[in-house]
């Protein structure tokens, strides 16, 4: 066995090479837990939003709280299931809101975007327990406020606290910030809904919110929601729902950045057999000195993968680490499903890093295999004379 | 006798060279599709005709506009011709067979919109079947429909199942156009809705404004929304470019990131054949000391390393357009649901044979600069 400072060694002695190829590595390591952080990060946006024993209810086939429509009979019948769990104040928790997107300006580039704007009941934010308010104030009922979140507060104009926006023929006076704790109600903006409807003039509901007293009773809705021919309505537990709407733009990120990522790692895998190939022939003479020693082909070959291995794992490593700072890069683009502004973070997770790693490392032993191959062949003779 | 021994330098070490060509050959492929993916978000950009105005609602495209609004925008000067269109939004058999459709005026909308080619006998099934829908060549192509098929969607924004007769397949006027929609009758929308919701009876996505004289696109546009102003539905008026704009702004996040990424690959590129160079200068050190014992000049010496480099990024540069057109042809119909128009811009093979003449002369600077500074002496004690 060649001792593993001999690899060591010989990676710190081609300083220039081997800098290159490790850093050639990292690049590609880089985009590829990139890639695999936005997907993650855009998925885990969308899942965190929502609680357990939440259920969400759509019309039937609408897939999306942008093309529903509830009417204020249906929402009435569901509103009376006795699944619903009560209040601190024996009310039932249950919600009927109003989904619709608003063009606005961005502040940066003034660019506008689809934004959500969400006409909400005074049960809505009780409902969900990780909504809070971080500057100023909750909305008046009654009255042309709103409550803007976070990501989209410093992304468009006239959304600060005390700012004012118009649409809907109205301006709307922002009193507050809320903080949803990375979901997707980040990217949203609350206001009561009776004003809303009024402004928009829709006289219809998009979705209706129920908490149950039970998880298990979801069966229960469900069953009592299709077998009520004047509903036509489908209910889904929230975070089912919220994870639906992240498929189309995950699919595309992955799709797109996987492939490109795999054609990139070729780049990669080249460089290192060049590095590698190179290494082989440089030390022709010392693999002879080595065999002659007594140390087997075998040793020769885990010699060479083993340097390979480590150029590689040193690439993945600095390109991880360059990866993670992606963490505090916060992106916002078109949901592809709900035609709507999102805003996520890169997200790196224990699978991604595993992911980066054996991609690294897969890297390393493509490139290194075959030179380490032709290493382990050299005959005694022929590479001792070699100059 | 100089270009000679280029290229007899560049694959004296073949191994070397071939796996350097294919490595640059790769990653360029890689740096040409994204470039063509990103191109191909901005086709309906590129498609937009100068005389045309879209009038949407004020709110969000989502909003709709009443019918009534047409006899109104005509009456508006500089206006040549009015028609209208609404988004379907419907699933054909499950919610990933995703395409564009809309519902649009019969007649007319195709008179606004002449780049899709329909034939008169077309025309007059369509204007004569309110169930009818003309599909483009792709779209038929993807789904299999041939003309005389019946076609069910399931509705997402108008609830039901709604049947459809295909009349018809379109081609685009050029391959720019768009040949992956479906237009279907807006009457159809609208009587079924007079039935089942008669409050969501005449009501319009969209208004495509042709303008008599294009010069005018910013009067008109103006004109148009101060009509609206303060009514029940405001509109907001834009030329059909910055409609287009508008959705390709939105994804603008996911632009940025893969054109940045597409730069990362040229970064990679350059290690690659950095790390090459590197190398081959380290064998030949004593070469070019001898080389320079004999009365070469550090210009040809530069000319020598640069000129290796140069051959080497060309040949993969031009090797990776090659693959690049390949795979393009072959993504083209995986693609053509989100991409209808997929194809490389020009400025892709210019961009790509100006950067491998770039990144030869950048990664041949090290060795260069380092064989130019060489003593002779030195240079000639060198053992490998």
């Amino acid at each position: 066995m060649i001792p593993a400072s001999y690899t060591f060694r010989n990676v710190t002695k081609h300083k220039v090479t081997s800098t290159l190829t490790i850093f050639g590595v990292g690049l590609v390591v880089f985009v590829f837990t990139a890639v695999l952080m936005l997907a993650h990060g855009l998925f885990a946006t969308l899942v965190a939003t929502g609680s357990d024993d939440n259920v969400v209810i759509i019309r039937k086939a609408s897939q999306s709280e942008v093309t529903s429509i509830i009417m204020r009979e249906q929402a009435d019948i569901v509103s009376t299931f006795p699944e619903i769990k009560l209040g601190q104040d024996n009310k039932p928790l249950f919600t009927n809101e109003l989904y619709v997107l608003i063009s606005l300006v961005k502040r940066d580039d003034d660019g506008s975007s689809n934004v959500t704007v969400r006409g909400v009941t005074e049960k809505s934010m009780e409902m969900r327990p990780d909504i809070k308010i971080l500057e100023g104030r909750m909305y008046q009922p009654g009255t042309a406020e709103i409550i803007a979140g976070k990501s989209i507060s410093n992304r468009f104009k006239g959304c600060k606290v005390g700012e004012q926006v118009r649409f809907g023929s109205r301006d709307w006076t922002v009193v507050g910030v809320f903080d949803a704790a990375g979901s997707a109600f980040d990217s949203e903006i609350w206001g009561d809904i009776e004003q809303m409807m009024d402004a928009f003039r829709r006289p219809v509901y998009s979705s209706l919110t129920m908490k149950l007293n039970d998880p298990a009773s979801l069966a229960a809705v469900t069953s009592r929601i299709e077998g009520d021919l004047r509903l036509q309505l489908e209910a889904k537990p929230e975070k089912e729902y919220y994870a639906a709407q992240s498929t189309a733009t995950t699919q595309f990120i992955m799709i797109v950045g996987v492939a490109i990522c795999i054609i990139f790692s070729f780049g990669a895998i080249v460089g290192a057999m060049i590095t590698m190939y190179a290494a082989v022939a440089n030390r022709t003479k010392e693999i002879g000195t080595l065999r002659s020693l007594g140390f087997s082909r075998l040793a020769i070959l885990r010699t060479f993968l083993f340097e390979s291995f480590v150029i590689s794992l040193a690439g993945g490593i600095i390109g991880l680490a360059g990866a993670s700072f992606l963490r505090f890069v916060e992106v916002s683009t078109v949901n592809f499903n709900t035609f709507s502004e999102l805003a996520f973070n890169f997200r790196l997770n224990g699978p991604t890093i595993i992911s980066a790693i054996v991609f690294a490392v897969v890297m390393g032993f493509l490139g290194g295999f075959l030179p380490a191959v032709r290493a382990s062949r050299l005959k005694i003779v022929d590479s001792l004379r070699a100059t | 006798m100089l270009m000679n021994l280029i290229y007899r330098n560049s694959f004296r070490h073949k191994l070397r060279t071939i796996l350097t060509v294919v490595g640059l050959a790769v990653a360029v492929m890689a740096f040409g599709l994204i470039r063509t993916v990103v191109d191909a978000w901005h086709a309906g950009v590129e498609a937009a005709a100068p005389d045309r105005l879209i009038t949407r609602s004020s709110i969000s495209i989502t909003f709709t506009l009443p019918l009534s609004y047409k006899e109104q925008i005509e009456k508006i000067d500089g206006i040549k011709a009015v028609t209208y269109a609404n988004w379907f939004g419907g699933t054909y058999v499950d919610a990933s067979n995703f395409f564009a459709q809309f519902a649009v005026e019969k007649g007319n909308y195709f008179k606004v919109f002449p780049e899709f080619i329909i034939s008169p006998e077309v025309m007059d099934a369509f204007n004569s079947n309110i169930k009818a829908v003309i599909v483009g060549q792709k779209l038929a192509d993807r789904f299999g429909w041939k003309v005389g098929d019946r076609v069910t969607l399931i509705g997402t924004i108008f609830p039901g199942n709604w049947d459809f007769d295909v009349v018809g397949i379109y081609k685009g006027k050029d391959q720019t156009i768009d040949e992956s929609t479906w237009f279907m009758r807006w009457e159809y929308i609208d009587e079924t809705m007079k039935e089942q919701m008669p409050g969501r009876a005449g009501e319009v996505g969209w208004y495509g404004l042709q303008l008599a004289d294009p010069s005018k696109a910013a009067e008109v546009s103006a004109a148009v929304d101060a009509r609206f102003k303060n009514s029940s539905a405001e509109t907001l008026t834009e030329t059909e470019k910055a409609f287009q704009m508008s959705f390709v702004a939105m994804s603008g996040a996911i632009l940025v990131l893969l054109t940045v990424m597409s730069w990362l690959i040229i970064g990679v590129i350059l290690m690659v054949l950095v790390n090459t160079m590197a190398m081959t200068a380290r064998e030949r050190t004593s070469e070019y000391a001898f080389m320079k014992s004999m009365g070469f000049q550090g210009y040809h010496l530069w000319g020598m390393i640069t000129g290796e480099a140069i051959v080497i990024s060309l040949t993969g540069g031009l090797l990776g357009l090659a693959l690049l057109a390949a795979i393009v042809n072959v993504l083209k119909a995986g693609l053509s649901a989100w991409f209808p128009v997929f194809k490389i811009q020009p400025l892709t093979w210019i961009l790509v044979v100006a950067l491998a003449i770039i990144i030869g002369l950048i990664a041949s600077a090290f060795p260069v600069i380092k064989a130019m500074r060489m003593r002779i002496v030195d240079g000639l004690r060198v053992v490998d």
